[in-house]
């Protein structure tokens, strides 16, 4: 039976309160700063004095907020593509007798817990066009390879191929643990009406997999829109392949910490925002026609 | 996992991306410090170079032998951060105590009123500006007003490698070279040697130590009374030297210099020559090649001219350092004799102070690094800055130095950059 609020009186107000404050202090105020600073000419040292809608007029007219638009989709949707690959190899680690489960499971975590910084600068040495050993495996099949930092896409690819490669061992933990709620009677069941381990993964993995997966897909299309760490580690700010290949955040760091407009960062970062949180709603609206919940 | 997960993640997309407010407030004047045994106080010294620290270290220590009441912590930021980190720290009046600064970010930190001016300490005659190059001076110099005490300098010249000229049986280059002689040697150079997947030059294309010295010593300008000198002829003659070796295949283009820097190909024995400064002196003597390699002066511009341009980082107070006394005490140590001569035997950096560089050319006798101080005094000029520096800088390396050696004509490609240039520096003056 509980107890009505009178009796309660203040204290859950009290049990609340530090984490209220924390809230208040490291998310809600910097957001509505944001908010605020998008709307003022800021300076690199503060200073800030109201422009109206000027900076989100020139991020209207600036031809390199719609590249990073573009450049940063086409990396989420191949970021995105780690997770079929982890569905994949998630069910195969998962597979009943199979021996050193636990090395394969560490081998394929270890990228996630390794810094992102330093696995970008030896992906660096490994892309390189004229004495990486990616382009002399590929010429040892005789394909000559093209110079992946430099060149315009290609730029892009190598620097989502890492991200990919990054993503799986977190997405096979997520899944794995998704493989474990299924109950195995399931399984018992299919193959006892003669369904094939290529029909059970069909119609009972992936189907009750879906809250899993569709976890990860909100989670990588966050994390895809706020690429920046291995961009900036993998390329060099300096690349001349930069301007095409840039992301939003990029963008807003050039913006705020390069041309000292912390106003149109400001802006930037009100537009990923947007953007992000459009495409999560987004994801939750067509979650219905997908997820399948037990 | 429903509404409540979103709204997490969207509020952490949202703090993963808030800049920083904050507000200025007024420049502060160095104090002079009086008996030093009455100064006291903690200091913040901030500075980017991790190989310099053993010696900034040492400074501290002889510092505190004359201050003993003042502690001083060394805060380490690596370069690439370092100037972002200032910002923000300046922006919530939270400056080091006395830090580095260097030319291009040096008028944005003053104009801000976040440093504080030398006239109490030149007044007391604690500093005294004629003790190092008029040219650093004048670069940390704002309104009339000096605010950093140079701290060391660097100048550009030529190096090349000994070994791979006589490999090539080419004669090596003299300090009466021209541009003409470099090229003419480059194409020798490539034939002998290009085969073997050596370049004929290492040239990283970077504005300070290719870009601006070959545009002034052939009569051109970078800025001038707040104008971009990029559509000047004489400007677009030199960068069409640089555009013409890279179509050649002598030097590496922009793609090839962001894949491995120019500069790791000269000290890998990958280049035969290149134009760079006296701060690459720790990395020759690191090469294994290191004993091949030598320096000269620049080549001569086609009309006789030859100009380096001059930087130095200076050392520079906050203008709201809880411990004004205690900083400018310490700010007038390191501009002195003392500090230079550490700096010099330490071979961390060549010493701005005038005199004190004979232990800095003898750290590496086998380069000639006179040749570096001696284009100081002789045809030095300052680094081109304006109030917002890294603006245009931007431009050189996103649109100027990518089309070097591409399809399109200096003459038609810099013009573009003075305008876009002019347009930056009119949105300055506001």
């Amino acid at each position: 039976m509980s107890k009505s609020r009178s009796v309660d009186g203040k204290w859950p107000w009290v049990f609340v309160l530090p984490t209220f404050l924390g809230v208040l202090a490291f998310y809600l105020w910097p957001l509505l700063k944001t908010m605020y600073d998008s709307f003022t000419e800021t300076g690199p040292f503060g200073g800030a004095t109201w422009v109206g809608a000027a900076n989100y007029s020139q991020l209207i007219g600036d031809s390199e907020v719609y590249r990073a638009i573009v450049n940063t989709v086409v990396y989420t949707a191949i970021v995105l593509l780690g997770i079929p690959i982890a569905v994949l190899f998630a069910s195969l680690l998962n597979r009943p007798g199979l021996k050193g489960a636990m090395v394969y499971r560490t081998l394929f975590f270890l990228p996630y817990v390794a810094m992102p910084t330093a696995i970008s600068l030896v992906w660096r040495i490994i892309y390189n066009g004229e004495y990486g050993v990616l382009n002399q495996a590929l010429g040892v099949i005789g394909i000559d390879g093209p110079s992946w930092i430099t060149e315009e896409w290609f730029a892009l690819v190598a620097v989502a191929l890492l991200g990919l490669w990054m993503s799986i061992g977190f997405n096979m933990i997520v899944l794995s643990a998704g493989l474990k709620g299924i109950p195995s009677e399931l399984y018992e069941a299919a193959s006892l009406d003669g369904a094939g381990s290529a029909q059970q993964f069909r119609s009972i993995t992936v189907p009750l997999l879906t809250p899993s997966i569709f976890f990860l897909s909100v989670i990588t299309t966050i994390a895809g829109f706020q690429l920046f760490d291995q961009l900036f580690a993998l390329l060099g700010p300096t690349n001349p392949v930069m301007p095409k290949t840039q992301s939003l955040v990029f963008l807003f760091y050039d913006a705020a910490f390069v041309g000292n407009e912390r106003g149109y960062a400001a802006a930037v970062a009100v537009l990923i925002l947007a953007v992000v949180g459009l495409l999560t709603l987004f994801q939750f609206r067509f979650q219905r026609r997908w997820v399948t919940y037990d | 996992m429903r509404i409540s997960s979103v709204v997490a993640g969207v509020v952490l997309a949202a703090l993963a991306l808030t800049g920083c407010g904050g507000n200025s407030g007024s420049a502060g004047d160095a104090g002079v410090p009086d008996d030093p045994a009455k100064v006291k106080g903690d200091l913040t010294y901030a500075i980017w170079d991790v190989n310099q620290q053993p010696a900034m270290q040492e400074i501290v220590k002889a510092f505190n032998q004359k201050y003993p009441d003042v502690k001083v912590s060394i805060s380490l930021a690596t370069f690439d951060q370092y100037f972002t980190k200032l910002k923000t720290q300046g922006s919530s009046d939270n400056l080091p105590d006395v830090f580095w600064m260097n030319g291009p970010n040096f008028q944005l930190f003053a104009a801000n009123k976040q440093l504080g001016t030398l006239e109490g300490l030149t007044e007391a005659k604690q500093v005294d500006p004629a003790n190092y190059p008029k040219a650093l001076n004048e670069l940390y110099t704002l309104d009339g007003k000096q605010y950093g005490v140079p701290k060391d300098f660097d100048t550009i010249a030529l190096w090349y490698n000994k070994k791979l000229f006589a490999d090539a049986k080419v004669e090596p280059p003299t300090a009466e070279w021209t541009w003409a002689d470099y090229k003419a040697a480059a194409v020798k150079l490539k034939a002998a040697l290009g085969p073997k997947g050596i370049w004929a030059t290492g040239d990283s294309l970077g504005n300070q130590a290719n870009l601006y010295p070959a545009m002034l010593s052939n009569g051109g300008y970078v800025i001038k009374d707040g104008k971009s000198g990029y559509g000047d002829p004489k400007s677009v003659e030199a960068l069409q030297f640089w555009s013409d070796l890279v179509k050649g295949g002598f030097t590496p283009n922009a793609a090839q210099n962001a894949e491995t820097r120019s500069q790791e190909r000269f000290f890998d024995g990958k280049a035969a020559m290149m134009w760079n400064g006296n701060w690459v002196v720790s990395a020759a003597l690191k090469s294994p090649h290191k004993n091949d390699l030598t320096v000269v002066p620049l080549p001569k511009a086609p009309n006789g001219g030859r100009k380096t341009v001059i930087h130095g980082i200076a050392n520079v107070m906050s203008a709201k350092s809880k411990n004004p006394e205690a900083a400018a005490a310490f700010l007038a140590f390191l501009g002195g004799k003392d500090a230079a001569l550490i700096q010099a035997k330490a071979g961390a950096a060549n010493p701005a102070f005038t005199g004190t560089q004979t232990d800095f050319v003898n750290s590496a006798p086998q380069y000639n690094l006179k040749t570096y101080i001696e284009a100081a005094e002789q045809y030095a000029e300052p680094y081109p800055v304006s109030k917002d520096t890294g603006v245009w800088n931007k431009l050189e390396i996103d649109e100027l130095v990518p089309a070097l050696g591409g399809p399109k004509p200096m003459s038609e490609v810099a013009p573009q950059i003075a305008t876009k240039m002019d347009e930056a520096l009119g949105k300055e003056k506001k």
